[in-house]
């Protein structure tokens, strides 16, 4: 059985725990570096990337992060967390793990009068609805690199909103927030479990 | 592609759990709270505990300290409005403010109406005493609640009696029988409809912040053991002799809250904490928490 983390430091952690456990998960919170050891996967929540940031650096979660993603360890992050896996943000704060090969703007979207909803096809998810997908504050993708497969744009403008790089996943919405748990199966099949 | 929908009000106040709320004046100390790690900030002209010294009628903020303080930071910006002035929430919206909080610590500009908060793109945060005071604001629109606790007096007694009266009455409702829930509504005077959903979900319908008179990083340990999604600190931080020292220890208390060796390491050589009162010798009408309904 494999086992899952969530990063529970700050942001909306609570809800990707329900979603895993609806999928039959037992999932472990994470906030000290001990509890990442034997994971084979970790969802880094929604939230705000400059709080979850200094978080991880004041109780040493960075590197050892790092590093059990190099070893193989499977990761999505969402909104925040897709901010903080990126190798290039547009500001120079927070410093993010730069692990994945895709370039971010924060807020890209504008302030919260300005989050959004809106209905994405997603053709990795192998079914033909739509995913209803719900916009936070959330980062924009500006450039996605090398090896980076791209499973979500929004239609009017082709922006990327879903990435994959290996056995990493980034959304810059939030599936969390709905009942559709899709993306959860998807990752959880990424780390092998379904 | 839809904008302001329930789902991105409340959904929202769902990434800022977990996270501290912190008070600014300025935007020097909107960055020392950024900094030290707050999940967002709210702009005021002055925190609580100026207020109640002041005196007078407090409004909504000078536009340009909310403004100076939205271009400082990255994280959400809040702002007050007095309970029931809608054209100070039309104000806040305008200036594309990140949150409202229709705010007791303001002096209030209507004695029988709460703003109708529904037809704003803007979220709403409003205080609470108990459940019932909760789904009234929710039925208007709030997209996020907080205990009112007594702000500006570094006291925790009340922000304490209104979260246990919130978690309470939600712990009573679920051994509740439909009959028995119309009755409750009745005396909750809220609406059925919220009831019953309180039952369905075992908390309430958004996120529940803790607020007014939070002091320490154990205060705040204290309200998130207590249920709170997370914490308002208004006075708390910069009234305190070292405030950068109390934001970070409050915002490392919050994250680690049910781990009391590291509540106790943050605790160490915080300096003095903001001067305090007793509730008690308040008078009715230097009360802010009795204001709304």
């Amino acid at each position: 059985m494999a086992t899952i983390g969530v990063l529970a430091l700050q942001g909306d952690f609570a809800e990707h725990l329900a979603a895993l456990k609806k999928l039959g998960v037992q999932p472990r919170e994470v906030r000290l570096p001990g509890e990442l050891d034997g994971l084979d996967g970790l969802i880094i929540p929604g939230g705000e990337s400059t709080s979850m940031a200094r978080l991880m650096d004041i109780y040493g979660l960075r590197e050892p992060l790092k590093e059990r993603v190099r070893s193989g360890m499977t990761v999505w992050g969402t909104c925040a967390g897709m901010i903080l896996l990126a190798t290039k943000l547009t500001e120079d704060r927070p410093e993010p793990l730069g692990l994945m090969n895709i370039e971010v703007q924060r807020n890209g979207y504008g302030r919260q009068v300005d989050s959004f909803e809106a209905d994405l096809p997603v053709p990795v998810l192998q079914t033909k609805t739509a995913f209803h997908a719900v916009f936070i504050r959330a980062p924009k993708v500006l450039s996605v690199g090398k090896n980076v497969t791209v499973l979500a744009s929004l239609s009017q403008k082709g922006e990327v909103v879903a990435a994959q790089q290996d056995g990493m996943l980034a959304t810059s919405f939030h599936p969390e927030l709905t009942e559709d748990t899709r993306f959860h199966q998807y990752f959880l099949k990424m780390v092998g479990v379904h | 592609m839809e904008k302001g929908t329930w789902q991105v009000k409340s959904g929202l106040a769902q990434m800022l759990k977990g996270g501290v709320i912190m008070d600014v004046v300025t935007a020097e100390q909107a960055k020392i709270a950024e900094d030290a790690g707050a999940c967002a900030v709210m702009a005021l002209e002055r925190v609580p505990s100026d207020i109640r010294a002041a005196g007078g009628v407090a409004r909504m903020a000078d536009p340009v300290i909310i403004q100076a303080i939205m271009k400082t930071v990255t994280i959400p910006v809040m702002a007050k409005c007095r309970i029931g002035h809608f054209v100070e929430a039309q104000v806040l919206e305008s200036l594309g403010v990140d949150y409202i909080d229709e705010s007791e610590v303001l002096t209030p500009a209507d004695e029988s109406n709460h703003i109708w908060k529904h037809t704003y793109k803007v979220p709403f945060v409003c205080g609470c005493r108990d459940l019932g005071e909760a789904l009234r604001r929710i039925a208007e629109g709030a997209a996020m609640m907080r205990t009112k606790g007594e702000a500006g007096t570094g006291n925790i007694v009340e922000a304490v009696r209104h979260m246990r009266a919130v978690m309470g009455e939600i712990r009573k409702i679920q051994n509740m029988t439909e009959d028995e829930l119309q009755a409750e509504a009745k005396i909750l005077g809220a609406s059925l409809d919220l009831v019953r959903e309180v039952k369905t979900l075992g908390r309430l319908p958004v996120v529940n912040f803790a607020a007014g008179g939070v002091a320490t990083p154990s205060d705040a340990a204290l309200m998130m053991q207590l249920g709170a999604d997370g914490v308002f600190v208004g006075s708390g931080i910069f009234k305190a002799s070292r405030p950068e020292l109390v934001a970070k220890a409050v915002v490392k208390a919050v994250t680690h809250f049910n781990n009391p060796d590291i509540i106790a390491e943050v605790s160490k050589g915080l300096g003095e904490a903001m001067p305090g009162l007793d509730v008690r010798t308040l008078k009715q009408e230097q009360l802010l928490s009795v204001r709304g309904w």
